[in-house]
């Protein structure tokens, strides 16, 4: 087939671009692997997520829960929890974060090198949950930190954990390289450092990362 | 560094980081001494359990002061349950001790029930000896796996005892309904009755449970690395334990025979027939031995109590389900947690909302001889000597 330069600006991966999967699946029973550069990265990455190890609260349980023999969070290449945020992809925010924590969580996400993700696990994590009103209970790591998964539970089962990363790896496989709808990690317009909180005398300064989060609409209005 | 050790140059003063100024315990005169080193452990680190930090000033390798840093995860559970009904801060006490909700519940409900004046039927008071040991079982072996990773075996006898604890939890999750978080007492009882087929799962598990510990200790305990690093390490005895209040199987550990379930035979404890083990050294080691001598009393107190669990009513009949509204008084209920005594003071006004509502945690209280007890000690062997005081943050910081 004839290709012109428009075709080529429209289609960033030509040869991928223009043969069906079934074209594709015959020659890979010749013995011909055809993919794309994209799709090779992101199934190589999607498949050796390594987590932090960073425990909040009673969440952090069952994430070594599925870490052990019999969930084996390993059949799904994300076994090696790193101590040390330099070398982690994944932070798994695991329980309440408190005002007092908010600003070492937001440090430890600025410590990671891109491409990094976030998962919210537990109700504490995706919105304060059962301790909403206290005080000293940051409502939702969201407000601080860009959360591509929320796993609901209190705490979520260690299935729900494995799920979840399931989801994380669909959306990691989804992601683009070039283009206006490239990856954040590849792009160099966007700021991927946010500021971390202060204590003031009443609540964490800003209290929220107003970049990432505003309040929902009121339904009234 | 500088030779006072009061500053670390490079974080600014304002810093959450920013050492903590203090006077330094021993101060350097001798030229060949190198400068003290100041370091900050956690929140985020594998070996504090959770967002504990420790600010240790090292010389050479040797630990001179150790400050304790809490308050990472202070949830507020004392203020939300001072401004909720009786009932409704049950869950909340799943959340304090996570690994151990069941006992917690029953100290909450202990507590209750001594404000209340609420009688207990038989049943309720032996299924709650068997889900509080059944508990005592998961958080001790657990305990032990996390004490060996903070040796360096890194996971591998945490795996033997998730094994276990997965087995427990799962009967509790046929039983509650939730694998972690049972909220299942209830002020005059407990909320739902075992089926006779649950009963006889549990009870052929904890007959098979010193199984699981032979196979357990003769991997662990006469381990050389683990003699070696444990014995003699974290030493305390008994007059300091007593004197900073400390309970549970760190008390024990120093020798002092001091266990609710002897002292205050709560429940039908008084009926049970078992040993307190006490230790002679009150080092890591003795803390160690401890956890898996209590292990062994729990199954032979869970053989007598499946044996003897009567039939009958699990909730008081005449007792209240909701809208608890105590007479204004004071009480305070506390039992033998699997980390020491874990209690809760209750003062009510007369209004549906206590007006005072206090935790007494053991892992806090049992925290307390940190230093005393890292003094003198490598860094290295401070994270053991914290791992064998069994803490969990939810209680720490509440």
């Amino acid at each position: 087939m004839e290709m012109n330069a428009s075709d080529i600006k429209h289609t960033p991966f030509p040869a991928a671009g223009t043969m069906t999967d079934a074209e594709r699946e015959e020659l890979r029973r010749h013995g011909i692997l055809l993919t794309s550069l994209e799709e090779l990265y992101n199934w190589g990455r999607s498949n050796s997520i390594w987590p932090i190890q960073f425990g909040l609260a009673c969440c952090a349980i069952e994430m070594i829960a599925a870490a052990t023999a019999r969930f084996d969070i390993a059949r799904f290449g994300a076994e090696i929890f790193r101590p040390s945020p330099r070398q982690a992809d994944l932070m798994i925010v695991s329980g309440t974060v408190t005002k007092k924590m908010a600003p070492l969580v937001v440090r430890l996400w600025n410590q990671m090198p891109e491409p990094k993700y976030c998962i919210a696990m537990g109700a504490c994590a995706i919105s304060g949950g059962p301790f909403k009103q206290g005080y000293n209970v940051l409502k939702g790591i969201d407000r601080f930190l860009p959360v591509d998964i929320y796993i609901p539970g209190c705490p979520p089962r260690p299935e729900a954990l494995l799920n979840g990363l399931i989801q994380l790896q669909e959306k990691i496989k989804g992601e683009k390289l070039t283009g206006p709808n490239a990856a954040r990690h590849v792009r160099s317009d966007v700021n991927n450092e946010h500021p971390i909180p202060e204590y003031g005398a009443h609540d964490l300064v800003p209290s929220k990362n107003t970049a990432l989060w505003s309040p929902p609409a009121s339904p009234t209005t | 560094m500088n030779p006072s050790g009061n500053s670390c140059g490079s974080f600014p003063a304002a810093s959450p980081f920013a050492p903590v100024a203090g006077p330094i315990v021993r101060s350097v005169t001798d030229p060949f001494h190198g400068d003290l080193l100041e370091v900050s452990m956690g929140p985020q680190h594998p070996s504090t359990h959770g967002v504990f930090r420790m600010v240790a000033t090292l010389d050479g390798e040797q630990i001179v002061k150790l400050k304790p840093v809490f308050g990472y995860l202070h949830r507020n559970h004392e203020k939300i349950a001072e401004n909720t009904s009786y009932l409704a801060s049950m869950p909340y006490t799943d959340r304090l001790d996570y690994l151990c909700s069941l006992s917690t519940n029953w100290a909450y409900a202990f507590a209750a029930e001594k404000l209340l004046g609420q009688p207990v039927p038989d049943r309720a008071q032996y299924l709650r000896i068997i889900l509080a040991e059944m508990t005592r079982l998961v958080n001790h072996s657990c305990l032990v796996g996390f004490l060996f990773n903070d040796l360096g075996t890194s996971f591998t006898p945490l795996l033997y005892a998730f094994r276990e604890r997965e087995k427990i939890i799962d009967l509790f999750e046929s039983l509650t309904g939730s694998r972690m978080m049972c909220n299942y007492q209830r002020f005059g009882g407990c909320r739902v009755d075992p089926t006779p087929e649950w009963l006889e799962a549990a009870r052929k598990l904890v007959e098979n449970f010193p199984r699981f510990l032979d196979e357990y200790e003769r991997m662990l305990t006469g381990n050389e690395i683990m003699l070696a690093r444990t014995q003699g390490i974290g030493r305390v005895n008994a007059a300091q334990a007593i004197n900073a209040g400390l309970t549970g199987p760190v008390l024990r550990a120093s020798g002092v025979d001091y266990d609710l379930r002897k002292v205050d035979a709560y429940g039908f404890y008084g009926r049970m027939d078992f040993r307190v083990p006490l230790g002679d050294h009150g080092d890591t080691y003795d803390r160690y031995m401890i956890r898996i001598l209590e292990m062994r009393e729990s199954v032979k107190i869970l053989a007598q109590a499946f044996r003897d669990l009567p039939a009958g009513p699990i909730m008081d009949p005449k007792a209240k389900q909701r809208g608890h509204r105590p007479k204004a008084g004071e009480a305070y209920g506390r039992i033998e947690g699997p980390k020491g005594e874990i209690g809760f003071h209750l003062i009510s006004d007369g209004s549906p909302n206590p007006y005072r509502y206090r935790v007494r945690p053991p892992s806090l209280i049992n925290l307390t001889l940190l230093e005393d007890m890292c003094l003198g000690h490598t860094l290295a062997d401070s994270v053991v000597i914290l791992g064998s005081i069994d803490i969990v943050l939810g209680e720490v910081d509440r």
